[in-house]
């Protein structure tokens, strides 16, 4: 007994102040979201070329620059080291989330949605949200991130939000994996299971679009094709300060008009 | 002893055709009796040219063995003469519909579906036994998979594990390369064992290109697994207190595995390690002012990693709930196969880091723990030896990092018709990666075994007259990969 007092007092308090307080520390070659620069050099698809997922496409007038897909991107940087001209960069942001696929295209004149708060998902789960999480084919990176976010050092509690074990409890589904075809079935018969109103979370590049796996046969190309999303968390993974954050304006519990974060 | 096998060393890449085929019975003679002499099956699959194509550790003698056969349509089972060959034969029937003759029960691996479908799950009758069955979705944040309990009352008589949830199509995905995807492929075939698969990987393509990477680069490589090993160590230690209701420890162990994260994201950007080992060594370099962040902050963890585990371990409450609970026999984890921590907690002597040394692992003595009860409590014990010498590694490596460039060039391109295999030991024990390139030197078959592969048996069979209750503390002591066996 004493013993685990006096471990307790050691451990010290380890809850972060964000978003009272300052975010924690992102490593310095973190790779958050991507600024892009118009006026490719003519002909140049060097970033194409070396984008493993297919995330970038040039325009028909390249003189927009690329258009980054970050449904898909899984965050290598291969296409920032590829551009001649650095037109691509990543930089510290962290805020990556969307209310819609649309919203995940990025290029010289299209950022991310400065906002994701979904109004009803406010007014009925900005006070307490259960989510049930499903790995539909994820690599347990997605979910050791979601994971963290019950350790005290994130306490995502303190904010209402809980992970529960059924999805009879649950207001809603935070989904992990391209969903394979074995577990299609499974995924849909857990949010069918799921009282209305409810709501789904897709986190990761994979639960986004199918990710690297996009067009496997083995799978669906993310959670979209099986059931309506409702708000998208890009990444591979996603840092958890991304899913925290997302899922914190989503429900409205910190301010989305507040301006994004300093980005480099 | 000589053996019908060609004998290499770990991370050998050669001419196909020096491969000799050896008749069946010769073959299966030679790989009955080195795994009776203490070799351990890393991997058996099927080549291109339709041949059997053997892995085995040979740690007493520090070598391994390869050989290959011809089988045709179907081959005498080797299950009844050595089990551990069990799993692979059934994966090499499921996927290319190669018949082994007698195995005692060839049902699917990765077609979980099939299986409930048509309800091949083993059945106990009797009064009062009844089915539990659990999964695919859990009741945790966990990948999916399918456990089948038959239970008199408490009591769990037997246990099947039905996986294949996961099945991404990646080995399928890897023909024909490398490429652009694969090494992002290697990281995400089970995202906790990121550095190790993709070291795995590195060491493959290096060594069918005989390239040999700068000492800077393996040291690097080295620190990146033993952080993957203490980060997935120290967090399930914290897991398996939940397991059993002891708050304090879960609390401390969960952020300190997110501090170790941190320091992996400190090496690359990004807390798996995604991005940081590549053929040819590493993309990222360590500052000085890095290795002295890292030093600073993995001495904090390491104090309070080590008054958390204490705590857990000095509590008598937890370790009535540990001892004796969920017990893998050393004889049985031998006969299965069993590798890594699980397989040492059962008495087992085999770290591919010390017996099939690679890299800096060649010159680092590395302590290895071993227990034999083969209970939870000797699995969270030698996960607790190997957390105090992951420190003490990195530590060593961090003083003594080698000067110098952290990578060479290597093309993607490789010489064709050769086979690879390199093995390296990831923190749920061994993972083996075997690989051949067709006549355009492009992968016409890449095989990777996870330690998964090898262990979930060991879990079905430590759940033997175990309360049902006390399955998930059993499943988190082995805490195996879904994915990573899926593929």
């Amino acid at each position: 007994m004493f013993d685990i007092l006096r471990e307790r007092i050691k451990q010290k308090h380890r809850t972060m102040d964000w978003p009272d307080g300052p975010p924690p520390e992102l490593p310095p070659d973190f790779a958050g979201v991507p600024t892009i620069q118009p006026h490719c050099p003519d002909g140049c698809t060097a970033c194409v070329q070396a984008c493993p997922v297919q995330a970038l496409e040039i325009p028909k007038t390249p003189d927009m620059g690329v258009r980054l897909d970050l449904a898909k991107c899984i965050f290598c940087r291969a296409c920032e080291t590829a551009c001649p001209e650095h037109k691509i960069r990543f930089g510290k942001e962290f805020k990556t989330a969307s209310l819609s696929r649309e919203g995940l295209l990025v290029s010289a004149e299209k950022t991310l949605p400065r906002s994701v708060l979904l109004e009803q998902a406010n007014k009925l789960f900005g006070r307490s949200l259960k989510l049930r999480q499903v790995s539909a084919g994820g690599c347990n990176a997605c979910e050791a991130d979601i994971n963290v976010l019950g350790t005290l050092a994130w306490d995502m509690g303190r904010f209402g939000i809980q992970l529960v074990a059924s999805p009879r409890h649950a207001d809603g589904l935070i989904v992990t994996g391209p969903v394979t075809q074995n577990m299609k079935e499974a995924l849909k018969q857990t949010y069918a299971a799921i009282p209305d109103p409810k709501i789904v979370i897709a986190v990761g590049a994979c639960a986004c679009s199918g990710g690297l796996f996009a067009n496997h046969s083995e799978q669906c190309n993310g959670v979209d094709s099986i059931i309506p999303v409702d708000l998208y968390v890009p990444g591979c993974p996603p840092h958890p300060l991304s899913i925290l954050d997302a899922l914190l304006r989503f429900v409205g519990r910190i301010d989305n008009s507040r301006l994004l974060s300093i980005g480099e | 002893m000589p053996s019908l096998f060609r004998s290499i060393s770990n991370g050998s890449g050669f001419p196909l055709q020096e491969l000799q085929t050896l008749p069946f019975e010769g073959w299966k003679k030679a790989l009955c009796s080195a795994v009776e002499a203490g070799a351990h099956l890393s991997s058996l699959s099927l080549l291109p040219n339709q041949k059997l194509l053997a892995v085995l550790s040979d740690s007493p003698n520090h070598r391994v063995l390869v050989g290959v056969t011809e089988v045709g349509k179907s081959y005498p089972s080797l299950v009844p003469d050595c089990p551990q060959t069990q799993l692979f034969e059934r994966e090499i029937f499921e996927q290319y519909g190669i018949e082994p003759i007698g195995h005692p029960w060839l049902k699917p691996v990765r077609s979980p579906l099939e299986m409930a479908n048509a309800d091949q799950f083993y059945k106990v009758e009797g009064e009062e036994v009844h089915e539990v069955a659990v999964g695919p979705v859990h009741a945790g944040v966990i990948e999916p998979g399918h456990f089948r309990f038959q239970c008199h009352g408490e009591t769990v008589l037997h246990l099947e594990i039905a996986l294949g949830y996961q099945h991404r199509g990646i080995e399928e995905a890897l023909k024909h390369g490398p490429d652009l995807r694969t090494p992002h492929y290697m990281e995400t075939l089970a995202g906790d064992s990121s550095i190790a698969h993709a070291t795995a990987y590195s060491r493959l393509i290096e060594s069918m290109k005989q390239a040999e990477i700068p000492p800077r680069a393996e040291a690097i490589r080295a620190i990146a697994a033993e952080l993957e090993r203490l980060a997935n160590h120290v967090g399930d230690l914290g897991a398996l207190s939940g397991d059993v209701g002891f708050l304090p420890t879960m609390s401390y162990c969960g952020r300190l595995r997110g501090d170790l994260l941190n320091l992996t994201a400190l090496l690359c950007g990004n807390r798996f390690g995604r991005g940081l080992v590549r053929p040819g060594g590493v993309r990222f370099n360590l500052s000085s002012d890095k290795i002295q962040t890292i030093k600073t902050r993995l001495n904090a963890v390491e104090t309070d990693v080590h008054s958390a585990i204490k705590l857990l371990f000095n509590t008598p409450s937890v370790l009535a709930r540990f001892e004796d609970t969920g017990i893998v026999s050393p004889s049985t984890a031998k006969q299965i196969g069993m590798v890594g921590p699980a397989a040492r907690a059962s008495g087992m002597d085999y770290d591919v880091r010390r017996h099939l040394g690679y890299g800096v692992y060649n010159d680092l003595k590395i302590q290895l723990p071993r227990e034999t009860r083969g209970d939870c409590l000797a699995r969270a014990q030698v996960r607790s030896h190997e957390i105090a010498e992951s420190f003490r590694i990195i530590q060593q490596l961090l003083d003594e990092l080698p000067e110098g460039a952290i990578s060479i060039d290597l093309p993607n391109q490789l010489e064709p018709n050769l086979i690879g295999v390199a093995l390296v030991e990831g923190w749920r024990g061994e993972i083996c990666h075997v690989a051949s390139t067709d006549a355009q030197g492009r992968f016409s078959h890449y095989k990777v075994i996870d330690p998964s592969f090898h262990n979930w048996f060991g879990l079905a069979l430590a759940l033997r007259n175990e309360e049902i209750s006390d399955f998930p503390l059993c499943n988190k002591s082995f805490n195996l990969s879904y994915c990573g066996h899926d593929l």
